[in-house]
């Protein structure tokens, strides 16, 4: 391997969350000792979920089928969306295991300053399935941050049309908090005590 | 006691304390302005605070990955800067403070602001707040056929964040005029009003009240606040602070320069003594070039009421000669070539 494909490879591993240029020459370090066991693995492991991974054409989820596996899952809940910024507040939610419902997920939140828009977020799509027979309740899960919380208003005011109930997270969800870093106890209460709008 | 040359790190030693709080530090410097120069090396500043039997480590410093973003920990957790003002208590005076009564509000507000924190520490999570949202809210304004809807939203979060800003400075000012009442007679004694639209509303209007009110002016505003260059033209982020030297019933920037410190002073010896009564623990005061410009009776003035608020302070000088008074009481370090060594 030369000298340009190693700098380009701690280049592109230092673009990941969490990782700095100093970790992330220590990640290509790891991989480079251990070729067999790792290196290569994962090398088949990206091209594998790069080529048959793609975004839910109904919810925004991210799975090998479409529509995903919790949009066909007939077991669940099909009266009730919970709309969530990114697919990981869906992980999030799937781990705590509070929710039986199906997802909406905006992919962001509206923000001026980074340039995201209405037209850049999964709403109109959401608006779509809030007119669908059978939808009685859409929970907004988005972050108590401005963003998430100005997104909120906008989504709450682009459904009021549908008659659709629409209800925001309860307490428990910290100022700022993001889905992802809660616990399955406080986003169980935050489910619970959600209310309408 | 800091003493050593004009450029010697006094000033940064007290600035990498003062990080420690929330906020940009004693200097208002951004993020990238805190990297030494010609380095892109991360900075970091740590302390062990006690109190009592307790200790904490408080740490602070830039995020390796990412030189804008500034990262904190408390105890070995990563915790927000904003969660550093939770642990302590700061305040300071440095010698930029000198035109605080003369240049615009801005400076006013911010000091304020900061005196409020030492009580609340969730003024500063307000105030944030308030901030993300005026600026989101200037954007789309400025970015012409702005959605009403969108809008809509950032103004209920300015409306709900700035009250509770207004109303976070209306308590605290009650508070600080009855320390001030009991201030020392060394220091001329400030009278002090928060002067501002959302301030005035919840003079006569319950929180509720004023929230809708402020939100309808914002919403009537918008066209205005296009005009203006998107900023909204009113809210607490307009509020000036008026300080009055009371006994000669005269503007603080009317007053000499010596008054104005020494009001300055009173100010800070209040908020301090306010502070320490109602969260148990004396803010840290780093006191920079202060000593020095005093009279000798108010220098002691000033060393006999740090005596009584029984926190800690630091203090620079050029000189260690107005300092003579606190030889048995405190310690002494010179600072030399950003190099610190006990005297
Ligand atoms: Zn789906």
């Amino acid at each position: 391997m030369s000298g340009a494909d190693l700098e380009k490879l701690i280049q592109l591993l230092a673009k990941l969350p969490g990782l700095g240029p100093r970790s992330a020459r220590r990640a290509a370090l790891t991989l480079l000792k251990k070729r067999e066991q790792l290196m290569t693995p994962l090398g088949e492991a990206i091209q594998a979920a790069a080529a048959s991974v793609q975004d839910c054409s109904v919810c925004g989820n991210l799975d090998t089928v479409d529509p995903c596996a919790v949009c066909n899952d007939k077991a669940r809940d099909s009266h009730t969306i919970c709309v969530v910024e990114d697919v990981g507040d869906l992980w999030a939610l799937e781990r705590s295991g509070a929710f039986r419902g199906r997802y909406h997920v905006l992919g962001g939140t509206l923000s001026a300053l980074d340039g995201i828009s209405p037209d850049d977020l999964r709403i109109a799509s959401l608006v779509r399935r809030a007119h669908d027979d059978g939808v009685r309740e859409i929970i907004l899960a988005t972050s108590a941050t401005v963003e998430g919380q100005a997104t909120a208003h906008y989504v709450t005011d682009r459904l009021a049309s549908t008659g659709v109930a629409v209800s925001r997270l309860g307490h428990g969800v910290p100022i700022g908090g993001e889905l992802d870093y809660l616990d399955d106890g406080t986003l169980t209460a935050a489910l619970k005590s959600r209310k309408t709008l | 006691m800091l003493t050593g040359a004009n450029g010697a790190g006094k000033t940064n030693l007290l600035e990498a304390l003062s990080l420690l709080s929330p906020g940009r530090g004693l200097r208002g410097a951004r993020l990238a302005e805190l990297v030494r120069i010609g380095s892109d090396a991360p900075w970091g500043v740590a302390a062990t605070l006690v109190r009592g039997d307790a200790t904490h480590e408080l740490g602070t410093g830039s995020d390796p990955a990412n030189s804008e973003r500034r990262l904190a920990r408390i105890d070995g957790a990563a915790a927000r800067a904003t969660d550093l003002g939770s642990e302590l208590a700061m305040l300071w005076l440095t010698p930029q403070m000198d035109r605080l009564f003369a240049e615009g509000a801005s400076a006013r507000r911010r000091f304020f602001d900061r005196l409020v924190l030492g009580l609340d520490p969730t003024h500063g999570t307000r105030s944030n707040r308030y901030e993300r949202a005026l600026r989101q809210r200037a954007r789309l304004l400025q970015e012409g056929r702005p959605d009403p809807a969108w809008l809509d939203g950032l103004e209920r979060e300015m409306a709900e964040t700035g009250v509770a800003i207004a109303a976070a400075r209306r308590a605290y000012l009650e508070r600080l005029v009855a320390a001030l009442a009991l201030g020392n007679d060394a220091f001329p004694r400030p009278a002090i009003a928060v002067s501002g639209l959302v301030e005035e509303m919840l003079g006569r209007a319950s929180a509720l009240q004023a929230e809708d009110e402020f939100r309808q002016r914002l919403a009537a505003g918008r066209g205005a606040d296009i005009a203006a260059g998107g900023t909204a033209i009113v809210g607490p982020h307009k509020s000036d602070v008026i300080v009055v030297h009371e006994a000669k019933d005269m503007l603080a920037e009317r007053c000499s320069t010596g008054e104005q410190k020494a009001l300055l002073i009173s100010l800070i010896l209040a908020a301090s003594q306010l502070t320490g009564a109602e969260r148990g623990a004396t803010p840290v005061l780093l006191l920079d070039e202060v000593a020095a410009h005093l009279d000798p009776d108010r220098r002691l003035a000033l060393y006999g009421a740090l005596e009584a608020l029984g926190g800690q302070f630091w203090l620079t000088g050029t000189e260690p000669g107005p300092f003579q008074p606190l030889l048995e009481k405190a310690q002494f370090f010179d600072v030399r070539d950003a190099s610190v060594s006990r005297l």
